[in-house]
C-alpha cells in the first residue's frame, strides 16, 4: 500500500492543546496570534521507506513525529496512518500498534522488570494470548540479538541494548512502522551502530517502515530520503546525495553535512574539481586517491 | 554473604517455587497462629516449623538471626517494660519501688519469642520471593475486589515500576550527588542539621528528574498502547500446584497444634 503515513496540510501548536481536550476539535483562529511547531506540513511516507527527519533542537521535528502515532493530534490538517484519520478515538489502539515508537531516554520507556518483560509489555496491552505471546518475544529478541539478556535486568543492559530491547518490544507487536524518535542521541557509538545496524535490517528484511529522527547525518547517509525541517516548516523532501550536496541550504537549517561532504565542498571553494554529492567516507577516499594520482602526475 | 530484613535470597527451593499467593495467605496464618500461641508447647511446635521452613528454603537461620540486630533495641525495650512492669502474684523481687513477678519474666520471654518468630516467619516470603512475584501475588490476590471497582491492577502496576525504577533512581542519586560535590557541596560533615541541610540539593534536582521520567514513560506506555487493566492479558501466570498444597496442609497442621496445645496444656 503506498502512502502509509499521508500528511494534509498539517500544523501543531502546543498553545491550545487545552482546548483540544474541551470538544476535541480546533476553533477558529488567525494564524499571525499562533505559535506553530509544525506548519502546513504535506507529504506522504511510503511503505518500506527509510526516512530520516532532520532539524535543529526545537524544529519541530519531534512533533511532527509524535502526530504520527495519535500522541499528538494535529491543530489542524489531518494525519492519516494506512487511511485512518488519527483523529478518530476508536481507533487510536489500531494506530498505535501499526506504528511503533522508540524515545530518545533509553532508561525512561522500559516498563518491564526484566527484558522479556517489557517486551510482553506492549503485547499483554494488546491482549495477545499468553501462548502466542511466548513465540512473538522468542521472534522478538532474535531479531534485536537479546536472548542471552532475556532474563536481565533493565538497568543492568548497555544504552544500546535498552534501545534494541525497547525496539523489541515494539516489533513483538508486529508493527508496519517504527518511529525513532532521537532514538540514537543518548548513545555512545556502538550502541548508536548497533541500533543503525538493527533499523536497516528491520527495513530491508522485514518491510518495515522507518522514521528516524536524528542530529546526526552519518546516519542520515543510511536514509532513502531525508527531510530537512527548521522553525515548523519542511524544507526540503529529498534523497540524502541531493540535500547534502546544498550544503549551503543545510548549514541554515543549523546543521552540519557529514564531515566528508564538507571536506568536498572546502575543496570544491578553492576551485579543486571534485564531485558535489559525496556522502560517504568510502566513496570519499576513492575520490582523494584518484585527486592525489592526478596531483601525482603534476 | 550479608543479609539484611527482607531482601530476596536466590535459590531454588520447594518454598522459592510455591506460587507467592499461597505464601502470602500462609504467612498470615502462621503470623495468627504465632499471636494466638499460649503455652511452651504451642510456641515450640511455632520454632519447629520455623526452622524446618529455613532448613527447607536452604537460608542459614544464623546469619537471618544476625541480621535481627537493629531490632535487638525494640526487643530489649519489651522485656524491660514487661519485667518491670506485669503485675502477677508470684513475687520474685521486691525492693524499693520495684517488684519483679515471675509471670512478668515468662510474659516478657513470650512476647520476645512472639516477635521473633514473627519476623523470622514472616520474612521468609520476603526472602524466598521475587519483588516481581509478590507484586503479581498482590494483583491477584486483590483481583477479585474489582468488582467493587478497587484499582488492584493499577495498584500492581505502579508498585512494580516503582521496584523498576530503584535502581535508576540510586544512579541518578549518585550522579546528582557527584555533581553536586563538583560544585562545593559538603556532604561529610558532623553536624546533624548541616548533614540534613546538604541533602537538600539533592532531593531537589532527584525529583524533578522523577516527574520528567514518569511523563517520558507515561508518553511511552501509551504509545505502546497501554489503557488500564481492561482486556490486558497476563504474561506471567501463576499456578496453584501440589507444593502450595502441601505447603498449606503444613500450615494448618501448625495452626491445628497451636489450638489444642492452647486448649489442653
Amino acid at each position: 500500500m503506498k502512502n502509509f503515513i499521508r500528511f494534509e496540510n498539517v500544523s501543531y501548536s502546543y498553545d491550545d492543546n487545552e482546548e483540544e481536550y474541551g470538544d476535541g476539535k480546533s476553533q477558529t483562529k488567525t494564524v499571525g496570534h499562533v505559535d506553530y511547531a509544525v506548519k502546513k506540513a504535506d507529504f506522504s511516507i511510503e511503505k518500506g521507506e527509510f526516512v530520516a527527519i532532520v532539524g535543529r533542537n526545537g524544529s519541530g521535528k519531534s512533533t511532527l513525529a509524535r502526530t504520527m502515532n495519535a500522541l499528538l493530534l494535529p491543530t489542524e490538517g489531518t494525519v492519516l496512518v494506512n487511511g485512518i484519520d488519527t483523529q478518530n478515538d476508536e481507533l487510536i489502539w489500531e494506530i498505535r500498534s501499526r506504528v511503533g515508537m522508540v524515545f530518545q531516554n533509553p532508561d525512561n520507556q522500559i516498563v518491564g522488570t526484566s527484558v522479556e518483560e517489557d517486551v510482553a509489555f506492549g503485547l499483554e496491552n494488546i491482549g495477545v494470548p499468553r501462548e502466542k505471546m511466548l513465540e512473538k518475544i522468542d521472534f522478538a529478541l532474535e531479531t534485536v540479538k537479546l536472548q542471552k539478556e532475556r532474563r536481565t535486568e533493565p538497568h543492568l543492559l548497555s544504552g544500546g541494548q535498552k534501545q534494541r530491547c525497547a525496539i523489541a518490544g515494539i516489533i513483538a507487536m508486529q508493527p508496519e512502522c517504527i518511529v525513532l524518535d532521537e532514538a540514537t542521541a543518548m548513545l555512545d557509538p556502538i550502541g548508536r551502530r548497533e541500533v543503525i545496524n538493527l533499523i536497516k535490517k528491520l527495513n530491508k528484511e522485514n518491510n518495515i517502515t522507518i522514521v528516524h529522527i536524528t542530529h546526526h547525518m552519518d546516519e542520515v547517509s543510511q536514509a532513502d530520503r531525508v527531510i530537512l525541517i527548521d522553525n515548523g516548516i519542511v524544507l526540503a523532501d529529498t534523497t540524502p546525495r541531493k540535500l547534502f550536496s546544498d550544503v549551503n541550504l543545510v548549514k541554515n537549517a543549523g546543521l552540519e553535512v557529514p564531515q566528508i561532504t564538507a571536506l568536498m565542498y572546502n575543496l570544491r571553494q578553492k576551485g579543486i574539481d571534485v564531485p558535489q554529492d559525496i556522502i560517504t567516507e568510502e566513496e570519499g577516499i576513492l575520490v582523494l586517491i584518484e585527486l592525489l594520482k592526478k596531483g601525482g602526475a603534476c | 554473604m550479608k543479609i539484611t530484613i527482607g531482601q530476596f535470597v536466590p535459590g531454588n527451593s520447594i518454598l522459592h517455587r510455591a506460587d507467592p499467593r499461597t505464601k502470602f495467605v500462609l504467612t498470615f496464618v502462621y503470623m495468627i497462629a504465632v499471636i494466638i500461641a499460649e503455652n511452651f508447647v504451642a510456641y515450640s511446635a511455632a520454632i519447629i516449623f520455623v526452622c524446618a521452613t529455613y532448613l527447607c528454603a536452604k537460608i542459614n537461620i544464623a546469619k537471618i538471626i544476625k541480621s535481627l540486630k537493629p531490632l535487638l533495641i525494640m526487643m530489649m525495650i519489651t522485656v524491660v517494660l514487661n519485667v518491670l512492669f506485669y503485675k502477677g502474684e508470684n513475687v520474685l523481687l521486691d525492693f524499693w519501688k520495684i517488684t519483679i513477678y515471675k509471670e512478668g519474666i515468662f510474659f516478657a520471654v513470650k512476647m520476645l519469642l512472639r516477635i521473633v518468630l514473627l519476623v523470622l516467619g514472616s520474612s521468609v516470603l520476603m526472602y524466598t520471593t521475587t519483588s516481581v512475584m509478590l507484586t503479581d501475588g498482590i494483583e491477584s490476590l486483590l483481583s477479585p475486589l474489582k468488582k467493587i471497582h478497587f484499582p488492584a491492577h493499577e495498584i500492581a502496576m505502579m508498585m512494580s515500576i516503582a521496584l523498576r525504577f530503584i535502581p535508576t533512581f540510586v544512579d541518578e542519586t549518585d550522579r546528582i550527588m557527584k555533581a553536586q560535590k563538583a560544585r562545593g557541596s559538603d556532604f561529610d560533615s558532623k553536624n546533624l542539621i548541616q548533614k540534613i541541610k546538604s541533602y537538600i540539593p539533592i532531593l531537589i534536582p532527584l525529583f524533578i528528574s522523577a516527574w520528567r521520567k514518569a511523563e517520558d514513560l507515561a508518553t511511552a506506555m501509551n504509545a505502546r498502547c497501554y489503557r488500564g487493566g481492561e482486556g490486558r492479558t497476563k504474561f506471567k501466570v501463576l499456578r496453584f500446584t501440589y507444593i502450595d498444597l502441601l505447603l498449606t496442609i503444613i500450615t494448618i497442621i501448625l495452626l491445628v497444634v497451636i489450638v489444642l496445645a492452647n486448649k489442653f496444656m
